[in-house]
């Protein structure tokens, strides 16, 4: 079956057929034949991916690496050594992203098709979403840093695109939606600034920037395997590669392996020598820039909020289950580098952890019910990061992949909602309209925003699908065995913590310490939003007229909530009772590990798992009683407002601790303010018109004015009559500008600098002509 | 034909069409336009035609010249002005360049030209074929000869259809220009004297062989003649300011070729004399002028962002982008020329699209100001879709022809063995910042409400305007994926002119020069900022009420210190730079060249 793997550029040139079909007959095919594309080519993607995933079982998880067809080298200079190829890499890890992107993606287009009933630039819509599948599908598979930048920059294109779909309409006071997508594309940019740089080292420390070259298998650790807690490395198939592969032409991973352990390779970078420990360290915090701009992780998170300005689908596709991940995915991507240096690692780890815990905190203070769960994203994005900086790279993707699966589903639930609280609204001016006049209806409608949770309440029996499958989305957010989140969480914690514990590592301990409490917030948050949206009576007339979505979407949601549940079975760890018997142990691990050179799989402790069920518990048991039915009938303030103390630390959360604020006026303003000084002052009116206009212009007028009337009027005049009188006869037969000005201006300066010259080269002439 | 090369009957064709522009009206009562326009396109598409032709024949395994073809031309007692011309694997790109945004920037003034028509395709052509005379002169003189006629279509051009202020811009460029390439003239001479031969391969062998030597002073002397001459068309900072003032006023047309081609004339200009003519001088100054791309790419950016002026913006962008090529040019590696040529390639064909589409949205509305458009997606679809491949083009999005550049640019720099890792560090800012001011433009452009009422009823592009935008949209997607085609047609070429900087760096003489001149560059950089702040700090003072005398000194003071603490950084690593210089040959791994 490893033809198989040659199917693989299918999977991007799939979406891509999709896309360009919609893009150029989508016009003309109605909402139906470009619903029918677009799934289809998503869901057409995932059938391969799943192909490519059956052949991998059935070849012993071999890897390979596929040229793209039709397309040849795509930048290869020959006398520079550089040679970099269009390659797909199939191996777990790959296929794993193809998976869920593929997955996940195909029950969001379908959704989508429900969700954009009705808009007038459906087609477009899809075009953006499948063209989103194509740069992403792009960044999972390519075998090489550049390629997978061509993803990563395209996805933030789509992002953009999606962001501004609704580029007309506004979302708030003077914030429009195409801010809010120029907005993300910026801030990412700067993520990719440091991405690129990191790929330029790269470069020049390893001579490719292929993963692994064809043919070439990860090498494991030597040290490494030899240590008991590490299991599952050598399968004897590697090891013979290894010996195979120790010269000739290799990957940066393997090639980094190899100078770790020869511990004395230096690096020639611009002009500086470092070592190479140190310049891995850089690398990897090179790259960990470009992840916190594209996972949205501390200081460039401030994008993904405003980010919920596109439609919901692409909340839930682009900015929860899949683009966002793609920081995480790189950083798992180059274990080996990351592995290498605990310097980055520790950085990774508490970048994550903050990230983690400020808007987990954050997100307790919102009223818009995608905020809430945009916050939450961020968060749970700390989570997975944190897990890569304590080396659990295992716990990482196990969490990228429940959470591609809770998080979308709880975004696509919200978006039921609001759809929902829209047919209400709408339901309820249209019945205004028959009976005429309703003035306080029309002041209502001023404020009404379907997203905001105020308005909304007693749900539950309006909508019960979206109610249970929102229910099972948030109870796996929120870590409560046995739901998804519940197992990737406990094993994120439960590195993180041995990472301290086992390994000596600070950043384990605050890990650890800082995602429990991260952790309390989550369940906190969710069930104070499932109790604002469903729970008690409707707050609002809109709510109270509410209806359950269409089949179209309800039926991707329960397939998710199914998901939800069922999904952190992959990877239960060794040790836990009854279940890994059933399900096998840390499955998942075991997969990952044939790509992934330094997961692991986890042990089961049981202890842990209590606690962070109890911690989750107790959270969503106060978020209840804070959030109780009778508290909520008024919500003009937070119950959690009516302590004078909470009241502010509710307010900062509100305020999402004031921290656009703080880069509007330290960072955008002033940049917005040099670049008008800078323009109109420096470059205008300083440079272009006060030394250009008034120095060297009037210098020179001044100049000409003392040499017309005594030199020229004098002397050159009388010689220089003739031919100016011919030349203006010339001149005004062709008529070409009417100015006489500027005609006697360029050619007294083609004289005058005529005569210069001759002047001064009047010995190399006579020279030359050897007079 | 014989004799006459491919080379010559590209450069000949245009020159016919000239003619038959010329004498048209023998073959007609009348003067008919519109058989004027599609002669016009005809001959530039017959000579585009031809030049593909060329680039068919084109050898890939030469470095040196090819199709070339040698007349003499003026001879004088031992001297001989030629008419020679061939092509390399770096001019072979220019012309073709040249060949192919001509028929595209013909086709976009079909529309809006409707004034002395005849008159201005006679200057197109003959900005043509001047053009691509520069590219392919391989005499000195013959090249300062094309290099001059190419400021006179271009003159008439801004000076007869431009818009207000024209004549103004059109003598500012003109003199601009001129004052550079008198230098150049000078340059020129001289070196023919000392070489006996005007020939430049002839030249360039004598240098290698070190059959002529010019003395380090000397030596410089002429680098700075001809870079001066090269900096001011390409422009650099600070010898920018000639261009907005063409760019805003000329044609549509005549941005196209300004931004697309004649700026590519300076960057050529680098690779082509000062790299193989003056290695020493290359090697000493490389430093300083990529300091002035990295500020000329900092700069532009930072500047176009403060514009109010869509078309102005995009003009100061080309000074932000040129940045790049220089800095590519000046790593002195063939990736890095390599990848200049390139991004002088891409720039044309992006920034050649961005000033059409400027054009098209001023034939419709008549401004150019930013203020006045918004939401314009919603009114001209397909405008604005091609809009964004451009847009996205200029600001490199990575599988578009942009990034290809940009990247190898930076490869380029980052793997120097004469820049320092924060030339590529500074220059990798501006992608960020073409992001910033890139779609601030087109959200305030296209995105938006489409709130103003005479921009409700656009239309949406006629044929003309949509089949010249065709071509470079395809042109961004071949480059951008698949950018080995070019890269092997200049490798042969770019690899001989980078092997005097990369053979085996000498790490005696590099800490010489390191030494050697620090003193002179701290104490110059001091006195520039004391400059700067001198002049800058009045201006300042003035506007706030104070007395700007005072602010003379403060600002001297102040700019003084300023630059000094920026060398801090430098002065710091400094040691560690010359510690590695020794150990350079033993660990010299780096890849490539």
């Amino acid at each position: 079956m490893e033809n198989f793997f040659d199917l693989v550029p299918l999977v991007v040139f799939i979406p891509l057929a999709g896309m360009l079909l919609n893009l150029f007959a989508g016009q003309n095919l109605g909402e139906r034949g470009v619903a029918i594309i677009a799934v289809g080519a998503s869901a057409s993607a995932f059938l391969i991916a799943l192909l490519l995933w059956i052949a991998q079982i059935d070849t012993g998880y071999g890897a390979a690496v596929i040229d793209a067809p039709l397309l040849g080298s795509w930048i290869e200079i020959p006398s520079a050594g550089v040679d970099i190829g269009w390659q797909f890499r199939v191996d777990t890890l790959s296929v794993t992203m193809m998976l869920v992107v593929t997955g996940v993606g195909t029950l969001i287009h379908l959704y989508a098709v429900g969700y954009m009933h009705g808009d007038e630039r459906f087609p477009r819509f899809f075009v953006y979403m499948n063209l989103f599948l194509v740069f992403m599908l792009v960044l999972v598979t390519g075998n090489n840093f550049l390629m997978m930048f061509v993803g990563w920059e395209g996805v933030g294109l789509c992002s953009f695109l999606l962001i501004g779909f609704w580029f007309d309409k506004a979302h708030g006071e003077g914030w429009k939606n195409s801010d809010a997508a120029r907005k993300a594309f910026i801030v990412n940019r700067i993520g990719d600034f440091g991405l690129i740089l990191g790929v330029l080292l790269t470069f020049w420390t390893f001579g490719t920037l292929d993963y692994y070259v064809p043919g070439e298998e990860p090498l494991a650790h030597h040290a490494e395997t030899e240590e008991a807690d590490v299991p599952l490395f050598g399968t004897g198939v590697e090891e013979a590669e290894e010996e195979a592969h120790a010269t000739g032409p290799m990957g940066v991973f393997n090639q980094a392996e190899i100078w770790l352990e020869e511990g004395d390779h230096e690096v020639e970078f611009g002009m500086v020598s470092l070592s190479f420990k140190t310049t891995i360290t850089i690398i990897t915090l090179l790259f960990l820039l470009g992840a916190t701009g594209k996972s949205a992780q501390i200081p460039l998170f401030v994008w993904l909020p405003d980010a919920m300005a596109g439609p919901t689908p692409v909340s839930a596709l682009i900015h929860a289950a899949t683009m966002v991940t793609a920081g995480v995915y790189m950083m798992v991507r180059s274990n080996v580098l990351y592995h290498a240096s605990d310097t980055a690692s520790a950085v990774v780890a508490l970048v994550g952890a903050g990230t983690a815990i400020v808007a987990g905190y954050i997100a307790v203070g919102q009223w818009d019910i995608k905020r809430v769960l945009a916050y939450s994203t961020v968060s749970q994005l700390g989570f997975m990061v944190t897990a890569v900086g304590v080396g659990a790279y295992t716990a990482a993707m196990f969490h990228l992949v429940t959470h591609a699966f809770f998080k979308a589903l709880l975004f696509l639930a919200s978006g039921s909602v609001i759809h929902g609280m829209e047919h209400g609204h709408h339901h309820l001016a249209h019945a205004h309209d028959g009976h005429g006049h309703d003035h306080d209806a029309d002041a209502h409608d001023d404020d009404f925003d379907p997203q905001d949770m105020r308005f909304m309440g007693g749900l539950r029996e309006k909508m019960p699908i979206t109610y249970w499958t929102y229910l099972f989305g948030t109870l796996a957010l929120a870590g409560i065995i046995p739901f998804a989140g519940f197992w990737s969480k406990d094993e994120i914690l439960l590195d993180s913590l041995k990472a301290g514990l086992d390994d000596g590592h600070m950043e384990g301990y605050v890990g650890f310490g800082v995602l429990l409490v991260a952790a309390a917030f989550t369940a906190f948050y969710m069930w104070r939003q499932v109790s604002l949206v469903f729970y008690g009576k409707a707050r609002h007339e809109a709510a109270d007229h509410a209806v359950e979505s269409g089949r179209v979407m309800t039926v991707p949601l329960m397939t998710l909530a199914a998901f939800s549940l069922g999904i952190g079975f992959i990877n239960i760890p060794s040790g836990f009772p009854i279940l890994s018997a059933l399900f096998g142990e840390h499955r998942f691990a075991n997969w990952l590990e044939e790509s992934v050179t330094y997961a692991h799989g986890g042990t089961a402790n049981l202890l842990l798992a209590a606690l962070a069920v109890l911690v989750a518990t107790i959270a969503i048991y106060f978020a209840r009683s804070v959030y109780s039915d009778e508290a909520m009938v008024d919500l003009s303030q937070d119950p959690l407002e009516d302590d004078l103390h909470i009241r502010r630390v509710f307010g900062w959360a509100n305020a999402k601790l004031y921290w656009d604020e703080f880069y509007f006026s330290f960072i955008v303003y002033p940049y917005q303010r040099a670049a008008k000084w800078l323009a109109d002052v420096l470059d205008w009116q300083f440079w272009h018109d006060f030394v250009h206009e008034r120095i060297i212009y009037r210098s020179y007028r001044g100049a000409t004015d003392v040499l017309t009337e005594p030199v020229d009027k004098g002397v050159i005049d009388g010689s220089f009559n003739k031919l100016g009188d011919l030349t203006r006869q010339a001149a005004s037969r062709v008529r070409l500008i009417q100015t006489g000005y500027v005609r006697t201006y360029a050619l007294s300066v083609l004289f005058g600098s005529l005569l210069v010259i001759f002047l001064i080269l009047f010995p190399v002439i006579r020279e030359l002509l050897g007079i | 034909m014989g004799d006459i090369s491919l080379v010559s009957l590209v450069f000949i064709l245009p020159l016919l069409g000239v003619l038959a522009l010329i004498f048209e009206p023998l073959f007609e009562r009348q003067t008919n336009e519109q058989a004027i326009r599609w002669l016009t396109l005809g001959v530039s598409l017959g000579t585009f035609g031809l030049s593909l032709l060329m680039l068919n024949n084109f050898d890939t395994g030469v470095a040196g010249l090819q199709m070339e073809h040698k007349i003499d031309w003026i001879e004088a007692d031992g001297f001989t002005i030629r008419y020679y011309v061939g092509v390399d694997g770096i001019s072979v790109w220019m012309v073709m360049l040249t060949t192919f945004i001509m028929p595209l920037a013909i086709l976009a003034s079909f529309g809006p030209i409707q004034e002395r028509v005849r008159l201005y395709y006679i200057f197109l052509l003959l900005m043509e074929w001047a053009m691509i005379g520069v590219f392919i002169a391989q005499d000195l003189f013959l090249f300062y000869v094309f290099w001059e006629v190419t400021l006179v279509p271009m003159y008439f051009l801004i000076g007869i259809w431009g818009a207000e202020e024209r004549i103004y811009a059109a003598i500012k460029f003109f003199l601009y220009t001129m004052a550079g390439s008198l230098l150049m003239l000078l340059a020129v001479l001289w070196l023919g004297n000392e070489a006996g031969t005007f020939t430049l391969p002839e030249i360039i062998e004598q240098i290698q062989t070190g059959e002529l030597s010019l003395g380090t002073t000397t030596e410089r002397w002429l680098f700075l003649a001809f870079a001066i001459a090269f900096a001011i068309k390409v422009p650099m900072w600070p010898l920018h300011s000639w261009l907005p003032d063409a760019h805003v006023q000329a044609p549509t047309a005549g941005s196209v070729i300004l931004a697309g081609i004649l700026l590519k004339m300076g960057t050529y200009g680098f690779v082509r004399f000062n790299l193989p003519l003056f290695p020493e001088a290359s090697k000493t100054f490389a430093p300083y002028i990529a300091g002035l791309a990295v500020i000329g790419i900092i700069y532009g950016a930072w500047v176009s962002y403060g514009q109010k002026d869509v078309k102005k913006l995009v003009a100061y962008s080309s000074i932000s982008h040129l940045g790049f090529v220089m800095l590519g040019i000046f790593a002195l590696n063939s990736t890095g020329i390599q990848g200049g040529i390139l991004q002088g390639v891409n720039h044309g064909i992006s920034t050649g699209g961005l000033f059409l589409m400027v054009g098209m949205l001023y034939d419709r509305r008549h401004t150019k100001l930013m203020a006045a458009f918004g939401g314009i997606w919603k009114a001209m679809p397909l405008f604005s879709g091609i809009s964004l491949v451009i847009v996205l083009s200029s600001m490199g999005l990575p599988g578009l022809n942009g990034f290809v550049g940009e990247f190898t640019i930076l490869l380029g720099s980052a793997g120097s063995e004469i820049l320092s890792w924060w030339f590529t560090a500074f220059a990798a800012l501006g992608i960020i910042m073409a992001a910033i001011y890139m779609l601030y433009m087109f959200n305030t452009v296209f995105m938006g409400e489409l709130d103003k009422e005479e921009n409700r009823n656009l239309p949406d592009l006629n044929w003309q305007e949509l089949w010249s935008l065709i071509p470079i949209v395809v042109m961004v997607f071949v480059i951008g994926l698949q950018a080995s085609i070019f890269f092997d047609l200049m490798d042969e070429s770019a690899e001989a002119l980078a092997a005097p900087y990369v053979a085996n760096p000498n790490a005696e003489a590099l800490v010489e020069l390191n030494t050697g001149d620090v003193e002179l560059a701290v104490a110059l950089w001091a006195i520039s900022g004391a400059v700067i702040g001198v002049v800058v700090t009045p201006i300042i003072y003035s506007g706030r009420g104070r007395n700007p005398w005072s602010g003379g000194l403060v600002g001297a003071a102040a700019g003084a210190a300023g630059n000094l603490l920026l060398l801090v950084p430098l002065w710091v690593y400094t040691p560690a730079l010359e510690v590695d210089e020794h150990a350079l040959p033993a660990t010299s791994e780096a890849p490539g060249d």
